[in-house]
């Protein structure tokens, strides 16, 4: 055994039964706020929001019975970290292929942790239109915000060191969806 | 991905997974000039010069439309306005400039090998935007980027290359990159016009356009380069266009599906005739509002971050 060098601790936070009453109870308080489905749009954030967004619009489809307007962003080219990076992240493509002028737009996103991703996406969004108001939908919030950025519709509230990695995986057709918490080797930061 | 080069001289020196990459991150970056507002802050705070030693319009303003929408500042030089006309040599005015700061520049030269020569006195990195006979790889990969738009494929594509492949640096880069990705490549025009020994680039060499025709998916038609003393290699502008202009009726025997390209500027009735380059089997629009998104991509991968540019 390799002494020294801690294993990184992987815990299962969310399995997917959780994860779907989770993504549940989100449409259902996203279509109390907005009083159903008039001007609502979901916009996913690559790459992790891109899956969540696809499973509440379905679910909103199904308890509403029409059509909600989804759509996705990269946000890679307004992040404000671009040039902290040793070389250029890939960018992924945004599809929006409706007009968000005067739309209630619902971001949607895996994990909220700094806030910098929503900060980069709201002024990714006021550059394609503008929307009459902007909310925000994630799976996780992790804490430790660097910006005045707080979620409207929240998933699970998970405690977190600032050097723990949260992961989501959401595949296709759900059956094998979870959060994970992977604490970091790095000793813990006293209270 | 992390690309091997920190300038783009050439896609002789990239590999089939960086053009693939740089294809990829462009269908990212077209999206934007369909936008209301043609604009995103990416390379805030960059500066790009422009840096033309020969003329150029289309070049240059896909250049300095992709700088701009990209946000950078993008500063145009031509050498006609330049200290070049003063008898600066081309080492002193590209460190004079670097003195200045740039994070990018764009180079463009009659003679083969000048932004190599550059990116050695430089450290800024260099994107080649045509060199004399050698290379033009952004014109290059916009030819990849919109065969595959169209074809949504390279592999096993049959692509002919046609005219003056001796003065074309755009053939150069395209069979490069065209062989590269697994396309055949072959170049037709008169022998005169076929550099000696360029199968060794990866290409086949036809002397009669009429015979390729019927199997080509995409048909390159390359202007007659008058400038540069295209002229002496044939008897007339006539004859030339009777044997290698691509006509309605050569097209007649092509695929239902094939791709006419051309680089631009077209001389119209006489390396193709104006039906064929306005005609339904025409891409050469397509090629120039590729050309944005290909440079936007290119100005994004190579602007670096700050281990690059401090590197």
């Amino acid at each position: 055994m390799n002494k020294g060098v801690p294993m990184p601790k992987k815990k299962k936070v969310m399995d997917a039964e959780a994860i779907r009453r989770a993504l549940f109870r989100i449409a259902h308080e996203i279509l109390e706020r907005n009083k159903g489905l008039k001007d609502l749009a979901l916009i996913g954030i690559r790459k992790g929001g891109e899956q969540v967004a696809v499973r509440l619009a379905k679910i909103i489809e199904e308890i509403e019975g029409g059509p909600v307007a989804c759509g996705f962003m990269d946000v890679t080219m307004y992040r404000d970290d671009l040039y902290h990076m040793s070389h250029q992240p890939e960018v992924h493509k945004t599809e929006v292929n409706f007009a968000i002028e005067g739309k209630v737009v619902v971001l949607v996103d895996d994990v909220l942790f700094t806030g910098r991703t929503i900060r980069a996406a709201m002024d990714s969004l006021i550059d394609l239109g503008r929307p009459r108001s902007i909310q925000l939908a994630v799976l996780i919030d992790r804490g430790h915000r660097e910006f005045p950025i707080r979620a409207d519709f929240v998933g699970r509230n998970l405690p977190t060191s600032r050097t723990d990695l949260v992961s989501a995986v959401l595949d296709g057709d759900g059956r094998k969806d979870k959060v994970e918490l992977i604490e970091s080797e790095e000793p813990k930061e006293k209270e | 991905m992390n690309l091997s080069v920190t300038s783009l001289l050439g896609l002789r020196d990239l590999s089939r997974e960086e053009i693939e990459f740089i294809l990829d991150q462009t269908g990212s970056f077209k999206e934007i000039n369909y936008r209301p507002i043609k604009k995103v802050p990416t390379l805030r705070g960059k500066t790009v010069i422009n840096l033309f030693f020969e003329p150029s319009t289309r070049t240059k303003t896909s250049f300095e439309i992709a700088g701009k929408r990209l946000s950078a500042d993008v500063i145009n030089f031509s050498s006609s306005q330049s200290s070049i006309t003063k008898g600066e040599t081309l080492s002193d005015t590209a460190k004079n400039l670097e003195a200045m700061k740039p994070d990018l520049l764009v180079v463009r030269a009659s003679a083969s090998g000048v932004p190599e020569l550059l990116s050695r006195m430089v450290k800024t990195p260099i994107l080649n935007a045509g060199d004399g006979l050698h290379e033009h790889p952004t014109q290059g990969l916009l030819d990849l980027f919109t065969v595959r738009e169209h074809k949504k494929r390279i592999e096993g594509l049959k692509i002919a290359i046609v005219g003056d492949i001796l003065h074309s640096r755009v053939a150069r880069s395209d069979i490069y990159g065209f062989s590269k990705l697994g396309a055949e490549v072959t170049v037709v025009g008169p022998a005169t016009m076929i550099p000696p020994g360029i199968e060794e680039l990866g290409c086949k060499v036809a002397y009669h356009l009429e015979e390729v025709v019927p199997e080509m998916d995409v048909i390159m038609m390359l202007r007659i380069q008058m400038e540069r003393g295209s002229g002496k290699f044939f008897p007339s502008t006539r004859e030339y266009s009777r044997f290698f202009g691509l006509s309605l009726k050569k097209l007649a025997s092509a695929q239902k599906d094939v791709l006419i390209m051309h680089p631009g500027p077209i001389n119209r009735g006489v390396e193709i005739s104006p039906e064929v380059a306005d005609g339904p089997f025409s891409v050469i629009l397509d090629q120039v509002e590729n050309g944005v998104a290909v440079r936007m991509a290119l100005l994004y991968l190579f602007c670096g971050g700050q281990d690059a540019a401090t590197a």
